[in-house]
């Protein structure tokens, strides 16, 4: 490249050229392609049987003509280095498939190498191939520019009238306008398929009817400790500031009912735990009756978009939605204190069973979970 | 010998005739073969993410081979024995298989994971150059609007792709989908459920998406690439500014062979790099990750980039819900769903036709504009780019926080501030930049370039030596466009008549949009900026101004005559 630039330094007579070009001052020419000397021969050729061509212009090399000896040399030597480059990626080629032929996966260890042996084999193949095309177009092909004219999109007025004529002229033949009963019973019989697509998709899933407004829990469900699924009494859950998941007995593994039914448990040191009694709609849905020895129970979805709250800190009992980091109170019935979240985590009312082991008084007195449009 | 001093085989021009017998393919082809395709670096954007698309297309059917959308509960005990034992569905199972137990099964999944980030990478920045360039307008509409159809369908796409191994993460983000979609009014909760097959999760999520992600979306996306490409052929490629470029032309080289090997090769670099990271990056590592469960989660959850604005804007929306007639809206989910991708989207598939409306320009452009020479465009694209990128960055609070040791709810604020202010400073600084360089090309084409080469006179006063710029440079610069005036607000005749078309608030909407579109530094001036800023810039630059005219040449531009350059040394190359 470096005999472009010689040549393209010494442009014509006149044009004063600065005898080194200065760092932070533009190149004589920005450009490889087109040096002045050439530009002049860069109107476009009307040869003979051409008149409809797209193409009209005439290729045209661009710098040092092909036999000068310096590019012969030059020609040469990117000749070999694109042959070199296709030899290897010929190797590496065959280096990928012995990698797959050798090297087998089942274990950890096995498929790292499988994947580094394969992969980099792959990589060298591609880029070797890449890199012999790329040098062959730009170091061996001759440096050829085309102009093409570019036609108005538009067509002209003579083509639009005739189109306009041979449309009309074909909607007469069809009496579309003339006959508009046709027309009108056409467009009414297509509609009802217009809808079918919709109508079809229907039995997708059923409708939600009040599912989204009750979970599982029920009176004397018992709380069992997600991971172990061990019920749990108040003496198991004696450490003040610790939180635990939890999980319905009769659903420790059904998705479905956990999206709505997992449950936090959060110990609190007495006196530290001050639920507000708060209503809506007539409805109690937060007391510090239904905790049990400084035991509460709050859902564990978010009622922003459903993720599981799961990062509580210990020192301010803020517990925080990973997801969109909704920060909730829970010595203070969950309430929010930061981000999108509208409303508190909905307390679960607990008791103790005839065993001792924590269970539920009765279901979530509100939906869990994000808003819904049905929810009121 | 001469390049074209050989005999084509037989078999070539044999099986080439009998082609031609019976399509008559030879003239179409031989034009086809000489199409010109204009050279740009900016050029190639759109093809890594044709290319990107292509290495999907063939490591997703090799993916599918192996992959069981199915939720069905199954317990695994397969190669990955930190897994052992444990429930998961078939998806995510089958998904462990191919990273464990098929060969070049971990290396085509993270070419696939790779591929689908680059392509939509690709497809943004591609569309950042066609903005910023101009490369939209007339006669270009319809292949914007197909640009900005294929960035949506690619979002949608990307989701429920990464969504199908059914893992902890992904699981995560499919629940944050379903949230938002039940936040829709009236018909949110029967979408949900129809799309889920019930409750979330549900048995029929993978197995939808799957046909979604494999059959509908890429066939969409195949048809849509393909009217691209013929659109973008039959329309002619869009050319830089530059000598011998006009709008009646296309300049560059034939599409045999060299378009072709270049792009040949390009394919090949694109897919060897997707291969290297897929080989010495992870991505993706959904056995890490574990299966889903709706009790789980894990902190610093990040969705893949293109879906972060999504989630940043989750994040910076505080909490706001309205309830009334016994229903809810829950508008801390709704707006961050719809109201920033709508925006961005919407905006950029309205802003053709606004700048049409607002400049009156419906002549067909086939020269780029260069950014600076559109500064209300260019600030628009800025401003649209900060908005995103502060969302985007947004989605990404968590981590942030954790690696700058700033409070979470601190980086939230700012967010939440600059997502109004960053977009205005944006446009208005970027406004200021455009016109401050299009003063330097007034500057530079009336004055020359400052050659660096430092000059004695005999009074013992030293210059630098501007040179006129070259023809190449001066094609470029004088391609600026000179935008049209449309009559301004109340603009009225000789008889008091306002012109019809600054009537009516829209009219006048639109004279104050034509006024800042037509703001510019007109070439023929001075170059020190028009009426308003003349002054402040005569005196800034009137020391320049001795210097050039105390230059010994005639053209009074401080241009040497070549022979006075040659002995010159430049100061720095002493």
């Amino acid at each position: 490249m470096s005999d472009m630039e010689e040549t393209e330094g010494t442009e014509g007579p006149g044009v004063p050229v600065a005898p080194h070009r200065v760092i932070g001052t533009p190149p004589p020419s920005p450009r490889l392609l087109g040096s002045t000397a050439v530009a002049e021969h860069r109107e476009p050729a009307t040869a003979a049987g051409e008149d409809e061509e797209e193409v009209v212009g005439v290729p045209h090399n661009v710098g040092l003509p092909p036999d000068d000896p310096k590019m012969v040399l030059h020609g040469k030597r990117a000749e070999r280095v694109v042959a070199a480059c296709f030899t290897l990626a010929f190797f590496a080629g065959c280096a990928f498939i012995a990698a797959y032929v050798g090297i087998g996966v089942g274990t950890v260890d096995k498929t790292l190498r499988s994947n580094l042996g394969l992969g980099s084999t792959l990589a060298a193949t591609l880029l070797l191939l890449g890199a012999g095309a790329l040098i062959w177009v730009r170091h061996l092909m001759p440096n050829v520019e085309l102009t093409e004219e570019r036609h108005e999109l538009r067509s002209d007025e003579k083509d639009r009238q005739a189109f306009q004529e041979v449309f009309k002229e074909g909607t007469g033949y069809s009496q579309f306008v003339k006959r508009p009963l046709i027309r009108r019973t056409l467009m009414l019989g297509t509609l009802p398929l217009l809808a079918a697509p919709i109508v079809l998709l229907r039995d997708t899933g059923p409708k939600p009817g009040t599912s989204l407004r009750n979970t599982v829990w029920s009176p004397g469900r018992r709380l069992l400790v997600y991971g172990t699924n061990q019920p749990i009494t108040p003496a198991d859950f004696s450490a003040p500031g610790s939180m635990i998941s939890i999980v319905p007995e009769g659903y420790e593994e059904n998705d479905d009912q956990l999206t709505k039914a997992a449950v936090i448990l959060i110990k609190f040191r007495p006196g530290e735990l001050d639920i507000p009694t708060r209503t809506q709609g007539g409805t109690l849905v937060g007391t510090m009756n239904w905790t049990v020895d400084n035991i509460v129970a709050y859902s564990k979805i978010c009622t922003h978009v459903g993720c599981p709250v799961a990062l509580y800190e210990q020192t301010t009992h803020h517990i925080l939605c990973p997801c969109h980091q909704s920060t909730f109170d829970a010595a203070k019935g969950a309430e929010v204190i930061f981000g999108p979240a509208p409303r508190p985590l909905p307390q679960l009312p607990l008791t103790t069973d005839s065993s001792g082991y924590l269970v539920a008084k009765s279901d979530f007195t509100q939906p869990v979970g994000p808003s819904f449009w049905e929810r009121g | 010998m001469s390049d074209t001093d050989f005999d084509v085989p037989k078999a070539l021009s044999g099986t080439g005739g009998w082609l031609d017998d019976r399509f008559h393919g030879a003239r179409g082809l031989r034009v086809l073969m000489r199409k010109v395709f204009p050279d740009h670096w900016t050029f190639m954007l759109g093809e890594i993410a044709l290319w990107s698309f292509v290495i999907l297309l063939l490591t997703g059917t090799f993916l599918s081979l192996f992959f069981i959308p199915s939720m069905t509960q199954v317990t695994y005990h397969g190669s990955y024995v930190k897994l052992d034992g444990i429930k998961m569905s078939e998806a995510y199972q089958s998904t462990l298989n191919i990273t464990f137990d098929v060969r070049g099964g971990l290396l085509i999944r993270q070419i696939h994971h790779w591929a689908a980030d680059l392509f939509m990478a690709a497809l943004i920045i591609h569309m950042l150059r066609v903005f910023f360039t101009g490369a939209y307008r007339k006669p270009r509409e319809i292949n914007w609007l197909i640009g900005v159809g294929l960035f949506t369908l690619g979002l949608l796409e990307g989701l429920f792709g990464y969504s199908l191994p059914d893992d902890q993460l992904s699981g995560a983000g499919l629940r944050i989908f379903e949230g938002a979609l039940q936040g829709i009014p009236i018909v949110g909760t029967y979408l949900a459920f129809f799309l889920f097959g019930g409750p979330f999760p549900g048995h029929d999520i993978v197995p939808r998406m799957y046909i979604i992600h494999v059959l509908l979306i890429p066939g969409i996306l195949l048809a849509l690439i393909s009217a691209h490409l013929f659109i973008m052929f039959h329309q002619k490629h869009t050319q830089m500014p530059g000598k011998g470029n006009t709008e009646k032309n296309v300049n560059g080289q034939p599409f045999y062979p060299y378009f072709m090997a270049k792009g040949g090769a390009w394919f090949f670099f694109i897919f060897g790099a997707l291969v290297l990271l897929a080989t010495f990056a992870t991505i993706n590592p959904v056995w890490l990750y574990g299966p889903y469960s709706p009790v789980a989660i894990s902190s610093a959850s990040q969705p893949d980039f293109y879906m972060g604005i999504l989630e940043g804007s989750l994040r910076v929306m505080p909490a706001w819900e309205i309830n009334f007639l016994g229903h809810t809206l829950s508008l801390s989910v709704l707006i961050p769903f719809a109201l920033p991708l709508t925006i961005v989207l919407g905006g950029a598939a309205l802003w053709p036709f606004f700048e049409q409306w607002a400049t009156g320009d419906r002549s067909p452009h086939n020269i780029n504009d260069r950014p600076r020479n559109a500064p209300v465009r260019t600030a628009t694209g800025v401003a649209a780019m900060t908005f995103y990128g502060v969302l985007w960055a947004e989605g990404a609070n968590d981590v942030i926080a954790d690696k700058l040791q700033v409070p979470l709810y601190t980086i939230t604020w700012i967010a939440r501030v600059m997502v109004f202010v960053g977009p205005a400073l944006g446009y208005i600084i970027t406004k200021r930049i455009c016109l401050g360089l299009q003063r330097k090309d007034a500057q530079e084409l009336l004055h020359g370039y400052e050659s660096g080469i430092i000059r004695q006179l005999p009074n013992g006063e030293f210059i630098e030596v501007h040179q006129a710029v070259n023809e190449e440079r001066r094609a470029v610069l004088e391609a600026k466009p000179v935008p049209a005036l449309l009559p301004g607000p109340g603009a009225a005749d000789a008889n008091g008549i306002p012109a019809p078309s600054s009537r009516g608030l829209l009219g006048r909407a639109r004279g104050v949009a034509n006024r800042a579109f037509a703001e510019t530094i007109p070439l023929e001036t001075n170059g020190h900026g028009d009426v308003d800023h003349g002054n402040g810039h005569a005196v800034e630059s009137g020391e320049e101004h001795a210097a050039v005219g105390a230059a010994p040449s005639g053209s009074g531009h401080g241009q040497l005559p070549a022979g006075d350059a040659a002995e010159e040394e430049p100061r720095e190359g002493g």
